[in-house]
């Protein structure tokens, strides 16, 4: 638990770290990012709360095992997108080309025109989820015992 | 007998890879067969404009799946380690 | 050969941070020690990867605002990414089990403690 001003400055900007990370793992396909980083941007949103709120304060109201149900979600998307492939082979993009997700965008530089990667924004979705999920429990977790440790000394 | 052993190979280890730093093609000009196709092509077969997405979750979806897995046992393993201590001291 | 950086200075760096990595496993005791020389060889296979890929004058292999020119090979990026987050996982398992060895032992010699004698 640190002060007071770190703990107001900490809950006004774990509002932009997280929509941050969220336009991060929502633009994957389209500029620099991905679901790899936009979970890790949001998991150190987490470290933010759990530095200026302290592990103990934090684990009231953000249980690991919610966070593993967030985990599992995140691979099930994707599997079950992998599997949704399955007419060609595994992993294969078949929202490419179809009428919804399937707009192709001109080859070479195009800003300004939309290109929906097929399944790849949604597999973004499942592996931000799996990763933001993965690394914030492993944090909160670590924090929680590394603290009672100091406290049983 | 220890710190000698750890000596020799080590600098038979080092020796390897300065000379392979040597050998390898010169820095900013690597072979690039495969990696000219995928951006040739990344537009017209995933419709993704980023080309590295494109690998991680298209032409590559296997790494990613090991690497999600991974992710999930070691998450499991953090877990399972710090509970069955939290238990015993209560 | 590359105008700015001459003789592979990259690769040198490369096989410096392996070196010293695995100069640091079999010679340290200490268990916090071995994980950081894990993390530095981890760094160096990271710095590997991004040199192999590495084009003369690339830019990045993202096509919305891509300016003229070659780009830089995507699949290394792409292993690199996922050799990042693997990292991350396997060094919070590798220091949460150095914490239980601490406990159970009292110490983080590998020598010292009896269950990791062998």
């Amino acid at each position: 638990m640190m002060s007071k001003i770190v703990r107001t400055m900490a809950s006004f900007l774990i509002l932009f770290v997280l929509i941050y990370g969220l336009y991060i793992i929502m633009h994957g396909h389209s500029t620099p990012g991905g679901g790899f980083q936009g979970g890790a941007v949001v998991a150190s949103g987490v470290a933010l709360l759990i530095v200026a709120f302290g592990s103990h304060s934090i684990h009231r109201s953000l249980l690991e095992r919610r966070l593993s149900i967030l985990i599992s979600i995140g691979l099930l998307i994707f599997i079950g997108l992998a599997f949704g492939g399955m007419a060609k082979t595994f992993f294969y993009n078949f929202l490419v080309g179809s009428p919804i997700f399937g707009h192709i965008p001109p080859s070479g530089p195009n800003p300004g025109e939309m290109s929906s990667g097929g399944v790849i924004p949604i597999m973004d979705i499942g592996v931000g989820l799996n990763v933001a999920g993965g690394l914030s429990a492993i944090l909160l977790v670590m924090a929680l015992a590394t603290t009672v440790m100091e406290v049983e000394e | 007998m220890r710190k000698i052993a750890i000596a020799v190979s080590l600098s038979i280890f080092i020796g390897f890879l300065i000379a392979t730093a040597f050998l390898i093609h010169p820095f900013g000009y690597p072979p690039s067969e495969m990696d000219d196709y995928i951006i040739e092509n990344t537009q017209s077969e995933t419709g993704a404009n980023n080309a590295v997405t494109a690998v991680i979750f298209d032409y590559r979806g296997f790494d990613t799946l090991g690497e999600a897995t991974i992710l999930f046992t070691a998450v499991t393993g953090v877990v399972m380690l710090f509970r069955a201590k939290k238990k015993r001291e209560k | 050969m590359t105008q700015g950086i001459p003789f592979n200075v990259p690769f040198l760096a490369v096989a410096a941070l392996i070196g010293i990595a695995f100069y640091i496993i079999v010679s340290q005791r200490n268990l916090i020690k071995l994980v950081m020389g894990l993390s530095i060889l981890a760094s160096g296979v990271n710095l590997f990867l991004i040199t192999l890929g590495y084009r003369e004058g690339g830019v990045a292999p993202i096509y919305t605002h891509a300016p003229a020119g070659i780009m830089v090979l995507p699949v290394p990026q792409a292993l690199t990414l996922t050799s990042i987050v693997i990292a991350v996982a396997c060094l919070a398992l590798m220091l949460s089990m150095v914490v239980h060895i601490y406990r159970h032992t009292g110490s983080t010699d590998s020598e010292k403690s009896r269950i990791m004698k062998g």
